[in-house]
């Protein structure tokens, strides 16, 4: 039972008749970088501000290593969190916010705790820097040394990259899988943005309206979403609604998919597994021709469909017919 | 008409200031006549050797630092109470601000009253509740308005780290309105310095603050150069607060550094 740092059970929140959190149910890894992602408004600040004891739930457990959180406050649970804004002390330098909760705490070398703090997050040197004159990336690193310094069991971060700019975010992505690693600390991410909770958890959990729709590791919720809403927020797809005979699902629009699907259901293909002119299949028309640098995004429409394909051996131009097709096993089934 | 707006700002000014000039000057002046014959300070020598001046003083020293004291801890509690929303806080922050519109006369009148259904009679003790009351809306006004400036979510980060709400507090929230709470308490150690209405009315006769005694001075014996000494010593001290008190108000929230 121990394995587990975060604990989250049956967790409901209302607030004035609305439910942030519709019964919520989790589990978190020691050591794990496990990450929230969702749309805003979906519940996922709420659950992290439950965990942290700003809020307490109206229904369900919370347990932190272990033990219950019922009635505890923020300030006796061993986590830290970095806040959207970064929530620095205006009136404290870089080292009086650093060393913030090392003087509650009454630790020992307070300096050179804060002098590492700081050298882990890449600002060596900045202890007596006035917050209010650093950038915002230098501000993200500062909240995040504070968080981290006093080696609290469990880290939150609340969409701690959301008002960078792109190039720093991929590097701030990058440094902050490392620095977990290298703490191995339990980190528990708030995000919406999908490609960011991909390429940094060892779990994804998907939130739409209150509810976890899918828990995994990012390749299974990606490559298997369990329902449509995961499939269409963790990236993108070609959605088919139809009814299954056993070997093939036929839609509404008279198209025959081969797959062993029974009963009501939604297929779906990732762009990325369309193939355009790659052998037989639906006849289309090529609308449009995105190129992206890395990729190429072909919009193709067949009667009233509209079909997205990302395929770097297709030559085609708008305007001209093609086949589209993928392969059976590139076909998932969503519940409908 | 530029020049018509000119003459009527330079003529406002010139009703303004010249009064004070006038008083200010003729301070300084050798002769008790208002006419001028030399510089001499042998006015404020005289007055600040008078130990009944020098007892006002005292008393109105003594009275602006209590009232002051008692006006920023509840004026501050006030402001901070405005924050949580609880019901009929419209009508609370109406009841807190209102004291700063009402005529002195009445607060004084009133106060006076209460005092007497109260049977406590009237000493320096009364005076300072008296002075407290009119002036915790003045700073409940300037903290309210600091407050407004300050991240709640700097509280809830504190907490995060360990600090409980009331070490939160006084480690970062304290901080960061501080500049608000001086100014406060600078402009009511002014007004209560400068008070004369509801002295009169709650401080008992005993107890004749600055303001009063130059009241009673110049009822009997007319405006001599000792007054215009002591007025132009409370315009200077008044000035000074003020000066501060609006300083303070202007500091960022977000300030640099210690």
């Amino acid at each position: 039972m121990d394995e587990f740092d975060v604990s989250v059970r049956g967790v409901v929140k209302g607030f004035g008749g609305r439910r942030a959190c519709d019964g919520i149910t989790l589990q978190i890894r020691r050591g794990e970088f496990f990450s929230l992602l969702g749309p805003s408004g979906c519940g996922k600040t709420t659950l992290m501000r439950l965990v942290a004891g700003f809020e307490s739930p109206d229904e369900g457990t919370i347990e932190l290593a272990g033990r219950d959180m019922a009635g505890v406050p923020p300030h006796r649970r061993d986590v830290n969190m970095v806040f959207q804004n970064y929530a620095l002390f205006p009136h404290l330098d870089v080292a009086g916010n650093v060393a913030f909760g090392l003087r509650i705490q009454k630790a020992p070398d307070i300096e050179g705790r804060v002098r590492a703090a700081l050298e882990q997050v890449g600002l060596a040197g900045y202890e007596r820097r006035a917050v209010t004159t650093l950038s915002g990336g230098e501000q993200q690193r500062t909240a995040l040394a504070r968080a981290i310094v006093t080696g609290p069991r469990v880290l939150l971060l609340d969409e701690p990259l959301s008002a960078l700019d792109l190039k720093l975010r991929q590097g701030l992505q990058e440094e902050l899988r490392r620095l977990q690693r290298s703490l191995g600390m339990t980190f528990l991410y708030v995000t919406h943005d999908q490609e960011e909770a991909l390429a940094m958890s060892d779990r994804v959990a998907v939130m739409n309206a209150g509810r976890i729709e899918q828990t995994g590791p990012p390749r299974e919720v990606y490559e298997t979403p369990a329902t449509r809403f995961v499939a269409g927020f963790v990236g993108s797809g070609n959605f088919f609604d139809g009814r299954g005979d056993g070997t093939m699902v036929r839609t509404a629009d008279g198209l025959s998919i081969e797959c062993r699907a029974v009963g009501d259901v939604t297929l779906m293909v990732r762009p990325e597994k369309v193939r355009v002119n790659g052998g037989p299949g639906l006849a289309a028309l090529v609308e449009e021709v995105l190129y992206q640098g890395a990729s190429t995004s072909i919009v193709l429409r067949a009667g009233d469909r509209r079909l997205v394909a990302e395929d770097p051996d297709a030559r085609v131009r708008p305007g001209e017919p093609a086949t589209v097709s993928w392969r059976p096993e590139d076909v998932r089934v969503l519940p409908k | 008409m530029r020049k018509l707006l000119g003459a009527w700002t330079g003529l406002v000014l010139v009703t303004l200031y010249v009064p004070i000039a006038v008083m200010g000057v003729f301070s300084f002046n050798a002769s008790r006549r208002p006419r001028w014959t030399g510089f001499t300070l042998d006015w404020y020598r005289k007055t600040l050797g008078d130990h009944n001046i020098q007892d006002a003083v005292w008393k109105t020293l003594v009275l602006a630092a209590a009232s002051t004291v008692l006006a920023v801890a509840l004026g501050t509690a006030a402001a901070l109470a405005a924050r949580r929303s609880f019901p009929g806080k419209r009508l609370w922050n109406t009841l807190v601000s209102l004291p700063v519109m009402v005529p002195d006369i009445v607060m004084g009148i009133g106060l006076f009253a209460l005092f007497h259904a109260l049977g406590t009679g009237l000493s320096l003790a009364t005076a300072v509740i008296a002075h407290a009351t009119f002036n915790l809306s003045y700073v409940a006004i300037v903290v309210s308005a600091r407050l407004q400036g300050t991240d709640r979510t700097l509280e809830l980060a504190a907490q995060d780290l360990g600090a409980t709400p009331w070490g939160a507090f006084r480690k970062v929230t304290f901080p960061a309105i501080l500049p608000g709470v001086v100014s406060g308490a600078l402009l009511a150690f002014t007004l209560s310095f400068d008070d004369f209405v509801i002295t009169y009315f709650t401080a008992g006769t005993g107890n004749m603050t600055l303001p009063w005694k130059v009241y009673a001075m110049a009822a009997r014996m007319g405006v001599t150069p000792e007054i215009n000494a002591v007025s132009t010593l409370i315009l200077g001290a008044s000035l000074v607060l003020v000066v501060a008190a609006l300083r303070l108000s202007r500091v960022p929230v977000t300030g640099g550094g210690r």
